[in-house]
């Protein structure tokens, strides 16, 4: 059971440690989220009174490239069905949970990773970690983010045929989801129906949590964040693979 | 389950795609260690009925038994049974040829120790082992065919199911490829199913053909009896003479699609 976990985990790390491109790549989008948002709205943020807009930023930034890197490692599951490989791992006498559970355990363990990488690039834009304990609180949460996300990419991309319905959940789910989830903008005296929205979003507690663990600050609590956060995760996980062990083609 | 002299038994065998009848009640049995092709024209239903016998898909009706094993209930057993090269790639490319094979000797529970050698082995067989640090992405059509037998066979399948295997190759490499698939048929008693649309190919090594149009099995036998049958001489000429010398549609209604553009002109 485990090296069936293990080898499909291990193929989603060769496959990300081999695309250069695609590590750099996915860099670009989160520095300039932080360029030109953290010097853009970072003196109006503090002459309203309210600190270092970087601090506040930069878990929204790292939580967004983990979902980001998340949700594509997820729907790779599409690539694999059309570039055939899937039915390498469907004809294999091997439980159809671990193969998926293998694979979103990589899919996540990339994204933790990219999530790490910003999170290094942010401390040179001037963001400071409070404690160890919090970085490493800091770290479950984006965990948490990434087997969540990378679950959701792999439950959708097992009922999907092709890459064309990718671009239409980037813009119609993961954006939204984004946006609306306070990693760009506190929460607090928000417009009533926007509160509810971000209310019901799972990003919202994982942006919170993660500004809680590495900066103290925060509108939930973290025990809240962490409980709502590792049940959605789990049960998006079920889902996932209860939709990946249907698959036929 | 108590085994039998037929190392395939298929019953009954239905596929319906919503309105589409792909596979239309057949049933037939493989000998173990027979070699048996699967011929029909495109969209006769072929791959539909390889992947219902491998576990990929579902039929709406029927039974499938590999090595005594009922591909629905004993899904695991019935998995070990066989190796399968699929008609469209299915390695993946990102990785090396050494990894592909990694892969799946680790998912067919190889143990650690055999690895090595194993994979050595045949990759010698399919003279890829200088290639084995080579993306598989660099690899050509040849070898790509060459290293999904070798992967195949890693897990010494019972059966090995080949699904147009030497589609686009050369002759040489298409020679090759028998070569090596016959010598373990010899060998090891491996039972071989295969579809093609090379019909010399199976006039020179299977020991029993069936022709399937259109979702059924129009005919069975060995090669010699499908000539008799048809008083034909070759296996091309009787094919032709079973399935008509008409081109196929790919899709049932492409016939409706043409008629409506052409009624709206
Ligand atoms: N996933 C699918 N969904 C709907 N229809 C399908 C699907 N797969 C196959 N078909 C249809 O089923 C029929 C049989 O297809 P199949 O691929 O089994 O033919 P084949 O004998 O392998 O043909 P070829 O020689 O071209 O490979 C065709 O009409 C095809 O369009
Ligand atoms: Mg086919």
């Amino acid at each position: 059971m485990f090296s069936t976990i293990y080898i499909l985990w291990l193929r989603q790390i060769k496959r990300y440690l081999r695309s250069k491109s695609r590590i750099i790549g996915s860099l670009g989008q989160p520095i300039l989220f932080l360029v030109a948002l953290g010097f853009g709205f970072g003196p109006m943020y503090s002459a309203s009174g309210q600190g270092n807009f970087i601090e506040f930023l930069a878990p929204g930034i790292i939580a967004m490239s983990i979902i980001f890197t998340a949700m594509y490692s997820g729907m790779e599951v599409i690539w694999d069905k059309q570039f055939g490989f899937l039915k390498e791992t469907l004809v294999a006498p091997v439980s159809r949970f671990n193969i998926m559970l293998g694979r979103t355990l990589g899919g996540a363990s990339v994204a933790m990773f990219q999530g790490i990488l910003v999170l290094i690039i942010s401390t040179f834009f001037g963001f400071q970690i409070l404690s160890f304990s919090g970085l490493l609180l800091g770290f479950l949460f984006m965990f948490l983010i990434a087997v969540f996300f990378t679950a959701l990419g792999t439950a959708i991309a097992s009922v999907l045929e092709d890459m064309q319905g990718f671009q239409l959940i980037m813009s119609f789910l993961v954006m939204p989801i984004f946006f609306l989830s306070g990693a760009l903008f506190p929460i607090e005296g928000i417009n009533r129906t926007l509160y509810y929205i971000i209310r019901i979003n799972p990003l919202t507690y994982g942006v919170d949590g993660l500004r809680q663990s590495l900066i103290s600050e925060g509108y939930f609590s973290l025990g809240l964040d962490l409980v709502v956060l590792a049940i959605l995760a789990i049960i998006t996980l079920i889902l996932g693979a209860k939709l990946f062990s249907k698959i036929q083609i | 389950m108590k085994k039998s002299d037929y190392i395939i038994e298929v019953k009954n065998l239905r596929k319906k795609f919503k309105e589409n009848m792909a596979v239309a009640d057949i049933s037939f049995k493989v000998k173990t260690g027979e070699v048996f092709a699967f011929l029909g024209p495109n969209g006769a239903g072929k791959s539909t009925t390889i992947k219902i016998l491998t576990t990929l898909l579902k039929p709406t009706e029927g039974s499938v038994h590999l090595n005594g094993f009922n591909v629905l209930k004993d899904k695991a057993k019935a998995r070990k049974s066989f190796g399968i090269v699929f008609q469209d790639q299915s390695l993946d490319i990102d990785l090396t040829a050494y990894e592909n094979m990694y892969f799946h000797a680790t998912l067919y529970k190889i143990p650690k120790a055999d690895r090595l050698e194993k994979i050595k082995k045949l990759m010698e067989m399919v003279d890829l082992w200088e290639k084995r640090k080579q993306i598989v992405k660099k690899f050509s059509g040849g070898m790509k065919r060459r290293l999904e037998i070798a992967r195949g066979l890693l897990h010494h399948p019972e059966i090995l199911f080949l699904d147009e295997p030497t589609l686009g190759l050369d002759p040489q490499t298409r020679q090759h490829i028998w070569q090596y698939i016959m010598n373990l048929n010899k060998s090891e008693a491996l039972t071989i199913f295969f579809s093609t649309h090379y019909l010399d190919e199976v006039e020179k090594i299977a020991d029993k053909v069936a022709i399937i149009d259109q979702g059924k099995i129009i005919d069975i036998g060995t090669v010699k009896e499908i000539k008799e049958r048809n008083q034909t001489l070759t296996l091309e000429e009787a094919f032709i003479k079973l399935t008509g010398k008409n081109m196929r549609q790919e899709e049932g209604d492409n016939l409706a699609v043409v008629k409506q553009y052409l009624r709206k002109r």
